[in-house]
């Protein structure tokens, strides 16, 4: 057996440290090392998106990378994004909608989102839906969803 | 998923020497988003993930106007996308490269694991080999150059011997009247693999009214994807004319040996081919600054 790896990183803005064995995911080592229960896994091989998280300022599966990966990077997840002065305007937006039913696959829409909009603050319907396509969520329809991103962005 | 070590080496040698030092019980790593699904599915062993992403040589994208462009086989399609030099030269790849998965997949996985899991689908192959890109191919011993079309042998399989990996793709600048542009058929539009994709570049003479040569490749239609030499010969000399362009896909068409799939029935891929490539080539023509005689 591999003997555990010690990594350093920055989540949310505060350096962690944390154990992990090198087959573990970054997704396994949010949720159950760390205590970060926001991205979920549906998948686990990278076609859902419920598990988003931006890593180094890019959107990515966190199912998909090794926790052992992010040796001195930067992540953000769905906890990161609210203040402590209120939420994300992606998160009012989407209650404000009513964006979700279930609710598990809304993590993954707003970091998601949240990556369009740090890069592209005013998208076209179009442009969301295409930067969606890698986020499933099977009791909405997305209609909603979509419309809380463009009102997000308008405000 | 299984257990395994985890290497990051500083250089292409120390990886050749840990690759030497397993005995093919090693895996590279580059956006993982292949690898890991296979490991955690069993479709694929490892004691050892070695992670190349450290490594300079492996994850720049660099051109210049003599020997064309490197692609480390870590980059990712976001940063091959993104690259000026990439989309001002090679439209062929943006067309495929862009196609690849969803925005999270886009920003992990690699050209260069695309090539290396050699599915017979895959979107950036036929794309290289109309760009006539190479495959550099490092072992402990010795370094070689392989043609993209050589380098896939059945599905998941390439042409790499134990101890080998892929250091980088390299392809030439385009020359003259240089258009090229890759197709693929999907039931939605994003985040589907391809049930038949085309490739297809030309260099068409100063008037732009006759081709003065041409490449095709096909996708999702064989064990390997396909360069359709004799279509991209044939236009060679010939008028820009719809007629040629049509006798090419069918030509095109002729070496398809599709299956009937999840995806698509044999006849429907056959049918496919003759209707992407003339469509490519029609693109290519376009972005060569030519058009179909009157």
């Amino acid at each position: 057996m591999p003997s555990k790896t010690h990594v350093t990183a920055t989540i949310n803005g505060e350096e962690v440290e944390f154990l992990c064995e090198p087959h573990q995911s970054l997704l396994e080592v949010l949720r159950e090392t760390l205590g970060l229960m926001g991205a979920k896994e549906g998948c686990n091989n990278g076609n859902c998106g419920s598990c988003n998280v931006i890593l180094e300022g890019r959107l990515v599966n966190s199912c998909l990378v090794l926790a052992v990966e992010i040796q001195g990077k930067s992540v953000t997840t769905i906890e990161g994004i609210a203040t402590p002065e209120g939420l994300h305007p992606l998160q009012q937006k989407f209650i404000e909608h009513a964006a979700l039913q279930c609710g598990y696959c809304t993590p993954g829409f707003i970091v998601a989102a949240k990556a369009l909009l740090d890069q592209n603050p005013n998208p076209s319907e179009h442009e969301v839906r295409e930067w969606l396509a890698g986020n499933l969520c099977r009791c909405t329809g997305y209609d909603r969803i979509v419309k809380a991103v463009l009102d997000a962005a308008d405000s | 998923m299984q257990s395994f070590d985890y290497a990051t080496p500083k250089s292409a040698e120390e990886v050749a020497t840990l690759l030497a030092g397993k005995n093919g019980e090693a895996q590279i790593l580059a956006g993982g988003t292949d690898l890991l699904v296979q490991l955690r599915e069993g479709r694929r062993q490892a004691k050892l993930v070695i992670d190349i992403k450290n490594i300079p040589e492996l994850t720049q994208v660099t051109f210049d106007p003599q020997n064309g462009l490197r692609i480390g086989a870590a980059a990712s399609c976001f940063q091959i996308c993104s690259d000026p030099n990439v989309r001002q030269h090679y439209p062929g790849l943006v067309d495929a490269v862009r196609l690849i998965g969803g925005v999270q997949i886009q920003n992990r996985a690699s050209v260069g694991g695309n090539l290396c899991n050699a599915s017979p689908a895959a979107d950036s192959i036929p794309a290289l080999i109309v760009h006539e890109a190479v495959c550099h191919i490092t072992g402990s011993n010795e370094t070689r150059t392989l043609p993209v079309e050589e380098f896939c042998m059945a599905p998941g399989k390439n042409a790499m011997r134990p101890g080998e990996f892929l250091t980088s793709i390299g392809v030439p600048v385009p020359q003259g009247n240089f258009g090229a542009s890759y197709l693929r058929f999907i039931p939605r539009s994003e985040m589907d693999i391809a049930v038949v994709g085309a490739g297809a570049s030309v260099v068409l003479n100063a008037e732009g009214k006759q081709f003065v040569s041409a490449r095709i490749a096909l996708g999702a239609v064989a064990p390997t994807p396909l360069l359709a030499s004799d279509a991209g010969a044939f236009l060679a000399g010939k008028a820009v004319t719809r007629e040629n362009v049509r006798e090419a896909a069918h030509r095109a068409q002729a070496i398809a040996q599709p299956i009937t799939d999840l995806r698509g029935t044999a006849e429907h891929r056959r049918h496919l081919c003759a209707v992407l490539v003339e469509r490519a080539v029609g693109k290519a023509i376009e972005r060569a600054g030519g058009q179909y005689a009157q």
